[in-house]
């Protein structure tokens, strides 16, 4: 526990007097980079977080999206990348949990589960095999025990993230507008903690998350019980029909001392607490580890005392403890007891509100010192790198890991994980499609397009399901941003997403940042992660599997954009070269038509061409219909970048060849560009330049490379 | 006529059958949280997925132990159609009112993957509506759903016509491809897969009939008397 300079400064200017130790351990739980934000607090503030679909209320740890007829959607996102990177089942299934109640504090039901994951390179690195095993073991455990599904997500390895994780978990929420939690409190409301016991797992867990990751803590990750956070949701959500929450907020980073500061500031009232009262694991807990436990599965609720009984009642129909900790006060302050001692006595507003730093930013030297291209022309041959690809762990498929979540409890999952974006009925008769997206690779050779990259991507993802995005959320993890040249990598994510927010009028309705992402092989690179929602109004466009004589059209342009692709990175072993960059009016143009032919239902599918350029696209679409295609590339660029080359807004459409002309004219109408690249039929997947084959490859042999290289390299250790 | 649909800490899949039967197949249905008492007028009962108890100690075990089991025990001697999903299933094994125990899967894994089961008894008030030999596009959702009894139980399974479905291909090593059984009298049913995620077409692309025949089966069973 240490204080900076200008902490210490601030502490005196505002406490006239010497801190208790208790007053000190709070400070430095909620003042921790963690809780606080203060190196991105101010920064944040340039994202649009408004629209006509946003609601905000006081104190929301998570989005709320209303989505018409008396329905809203929430959504929040995550990360637990340092318990992960060193107790990975119980780091990612906690942070499954912390997530959840984010989206059960707005007063609605968790319904769907989305998570990235990251790793070391796991066909080398047996520690990096290990993490990511039981990481994904952990996501299964917590959510399929909760019944909430898991339906999408994504999973990539690279060298930068060797003996570390990144576990980013979005959760999505569903409820009536009219039971939303509208945070408010009134005099002599009482406090109550309700749910698992506070023990010893987690102290310290904010400060640990803001440091890099040098040595392995392990009393710091929390342990997880899904069965008590189950119980947890259900009660909470009784006790919301019952109508006796007044204010609600999660114990998550910080524990108690970061729940009661932010609660009190947020709703502008004072609360006194009594750490006696905390029902606690292990009886021996001091006072001060009491306030700063991380310990899991805890919400804490402000009601009415004439609700006291309702809300025991419904504690003990599901066995689950809860606590009077305190009450609610006039004065603003926060106030911590142990019996008639006081222990902490501060003005909450100054606990929750940490000094933010002013950060110093510079343009890395490494990329001034990017090589542009591959020192040798490739000599592999075009189809032994195709089906090359399609074994990477970053593209190959990954039914081993969603096939251990349960992505069907809920019976909402209307398109099921594996296709561009999940997409879940709601109970107004429309549809909710969802889908994250983060692309280091693209963000380290060039963070700011490498992050607007990300955003697009998941947009596009949205898109091909038939949805309008309505909002997004977005996690941004760096490593040490004391760092100039992180926090300068920070800065262009931040500023690019911005850009890219306004122009699409997308709201950012929540997000997260997570800095000191480092061991000491050094930081990882720059990892924002996009989440999108959208709303489908009338009916999604489902993946159909191609068929015969069906013609393939290709949207957008393909441009000479190999940086940070798959291409140069897995087969080349090559870092550099420059990456793709979204063009904000093709963006908008081709979102705009494709979703205007589907909604002509025009087009039998939409798929997004991304990791792997165009080659994966339609080997993909080809190993889904079990069927092969015949390509004729335009000859714009070389064979090797119209295969491979990772640029964006392009869509490749699967259409019947009845609707082909009412394609191409509302396509040329809409200025949109666009070219007849192929017809699919027979058993290879053909690629031709100027009516020479230059790549062949039989469907069922990528199918098998692509369909089980993942679960391979699991079982091999 | 009314279905009672049996909460247990930690069922998860009480919503979702609760949501089947009354919005898709119009059927009165009342939750039952397991310290309740069950009316004795009870037309049917279903034990829905999830993870009671957390799964500890093993599947279903302590929920077996439920208060409510005593009654659901009276229902099933008085020939009342029970049915159990998933959970419900390792739960009624547990309680002894279904043959055999359910093991974790061959892939030690849980496993969510849709498959084909093979309907092999079509008198339960379940499947009536059935025809022996259908397909039944399904998925399955869970970490112990091997299904398991000695030779000499399998025999008298096969003897007494008790498999009433089995999985068409190899799923998680259960013991002759076995997916759900049901007791002598044939009013109690098990099954690993999940019936109220397959009937209706929005959510099974497939085909959502052959499942929707397992609630129109008890429909016919036991009449609309709404």
């Amino acid at each position: 526990m240490s204080f900076q300079e200008h902490e210490k400064k601030h502490i005196e200017e505002n406490v006239k007097r010497k801190l208790t130790d208790t007053e000190l351990q709070i400070l430095a739980a909620e003042w921790s980079e963690h809780c606080s934000y203060k190196s991105s607090k101010k920064h944040l503030r340039m994202l649009p977080t408004t629209g006509p679909n946003v609601i905000v209320e006081k104190g929301y740890d998570s989005g709320v999206l209303d989505v018409g007829d008396g329905y809203v959607v929430t959504v929040h996102i995550e990360s637990h990348n340092h318990p992960s990177a060193v107790e990975p089942f119980g780091g990612a299934a906690t942070g499954v949990g912390g997530v959840i109640r984010d989206i059960l504090s707005a007063g609605t039901r968790p319904i769907a589960l989305f998570d990235g994951l990251r790793f070391g390179n796991i066909e080398t690195d047996l520690h990096a095999r290990w993490l990511f095993k039981n990481a994904v073991s952990g996501i299964a455990d917590y959510g399929n025990c909760l019944g909430i599904p898991t339906i999408g997500g994504e999973v990539e390895f690279d060298e930068c993230y060797k003996n570390y994780a990144l576990v980013d978990v979005a959760a999505v929420g569903f409820g009536k507008k009219s039971k939303l939690i509208k945070n408010h409190a009134n005099v002599d409301d009482l406090v109550l903690l309700i749910g698992g016991s506070t023990g010893r797992d987690g102290v310290g867990g904010s400060q640990f998350a803001s440091d890099a990751l040098e040595e392995e803590n392990r009393s710091a990750v929390q342990i997880p019980d899904p069965f008590i956070e189950k119980l947890i949701i259900e009660a909470i959500l009784e006790c919301r029909d019952e109508n006796c929450i007044n204010a609600m907020k999660d114990l998550g980073g910080g524990g108690l001392s970061c729940a009661i500061s932010e609660t009190a500031e947020s709703l502008g009232i004072g609360i006194e607490l009594d750490v006696k009262n905390v029902h606690l694991r292990e009886s021996d807990l001091s006072p001060d580890e009491i306030m700063i436990s991380e310990s899991q599965e805890r919400m804490l609720v402000i009601s009415d005392p004439i609700n006291l009984s309702k809300i025991k009642q419904i504690c003990d129909k599901f066995r689950i403890q809860c606590s009077v900790i305190g009450k609610v006060k006039e004065d603003k302050m926060m106030h911590v007891k142990n019996g008639d001692e006081t222990l902490a006595l501060l003005p909450a507003d100054f606990v929750a509100r940490g000094p933010l730093i002013d950060r110093e930013k510079s343009k890395p030297e490494y990329l001034s010192k990017l090589p542009s291209s591959p020192s040798s022309e490739n000599e592999m041959p075009l189809s032994d790198i195709l089906l090359k690809l399609l074994s990477s762990p970053n593209i190959a498929s990954k039914h081993w890991v969603f096939r251990q979540y349960d992505h069907e409890v809920g019976i909402r999952t209307v398109i099921k994980p594996g296709f561009d974006g999940s997409v879940l009925r709601l109970d107004n008769g429309k549809f909710l499609s969802v889908k994250i997206d983060g692309n280091p690779k693209h963000c380290y050779i060039d963070p700011r397009q490498g992050a607007i990259g990300c955003f697009e991507e998941a947009c596009r993802n949205v898109v091909c399901t038939g949805a309008t995005p309505i909002g997004m959320v977005d996690h941004l993890q760096f490593g040490n941003p004391e760092d100039p040249e992180i926090f300068w990598t920070f800065m262009e994510s931040i500023e690019g997403i911005t850009d890219f927010a306004k122009f699409l009028d997308i709201p950012c309705v929540g997000g997260k940042v997570s800095f000191y992402n480092e061991t000491s092989d050094g930081p990882i690179k720059p990892t924002p992660l996009i989440g999108v929602l959208g709303i489908i109004e009338k009916s999604p466009l489902l993946p159909t599997p191609p068929s015969n004589n069906d013609i393939i059209l290709l949207i957008g342009e393909t441009k000479d954009e190999l940086g940070g692709s798959e291409y140069y990175e897995y087969i080349h072993n090559f870092i550099g070269g420059v990456a793709p960059k979204v063009d904000f009016s093709e963006s908008k143009k081709n979102m705009k038509s494709v979703l205007s032919l589907i909604s002509k239902n025009l087009v039998k599918s939409v798929h997004d061409c991304s990791k792997g350029g165009l080659a994966i696209g339609i080997s993909e679409l080809c190993i889904f219909g079990k069927i092969g295609c015949n390509i004729d590339l335009p000859s714009s660029l070389s064979s090797e970048k119209m295969l491979f080359s990772e640029s964006h807004s392009r869509y490749i459409l699967v259409v019947n060849k009845n609707n082909l002309d009412d394609i191409k004219s509302i396509l040329s109408d809409d200025n949109c560009s666009f070219s007849e690249i192929g017809i699919f039929s027979g058993d290879q997947i053909v690629f031709e330049s100027a009516s020479d084959p230059i790549l062949k490859l039989r469907v069922d042999k990528a199918e098998n490379n692509y369909l089980n290289s993942l679960g391979k390299i699991i079982q091999n250790g | 006529m009314k279905v009672g649909v049996i909460v247990f800490p930690g069922s998860n899949c009480d919503r979702d059958m609760y949501h089947v039967l009354t919005d898709v197949f119009n059927l009165n249905a009342e939750f039952f949280w397991h310290e309740k008492n069950l009316p004795q007028d009870i037309d049917a009962v279903v034990l829905p997925g999830g993870f009671s108890y957390g799964d500890r100690l093993r599947a279903g075990v302590i929920a077996a132990h439920s208060p409510i089991i005593s009654d659901v025990k009276k229902l099933a001697e008085k020939g009342i159609p029970i049915l159990g999903v998933c959970n419900g299933f390792q739960i009624l094994v547990e309680s002894g009112l279904l043959p055999g125990v359910l093991l974790k899967n061959e892939s030690l894994n849980f496993m969510c993957e849709w498959t084909n089961l093979i309907v092999n008894n079509n008198t339960t008030p379940f499947t009536n509506k059935l025809e022996i030999n259908q397909k039944i596009p399904i998925p399955i959702a869970n970490g112990e759903g091997r299904y398991f009894v000695d030779d000499e139980s399998l025999t008298q399974l096969k003897k007494n016509n008790q498999i009433v479905f089995s999985y068409e291909n190899k799923v998680n090593g259960s013991i002759s491809q076995i997916a759900g059984v049901c007791n002598s009298d044939g009013n109690v049913v098990g099954m690993m897969p999940h019936p109220e995620r397959a009937a209706e077409k929005e959510i099974n692309q497939i085909d959502h009939k052959p499942s929707s025949l397992i609630f129109e089966s008890l429909i016919e069973t036991v009449g609309m008397k709404n």
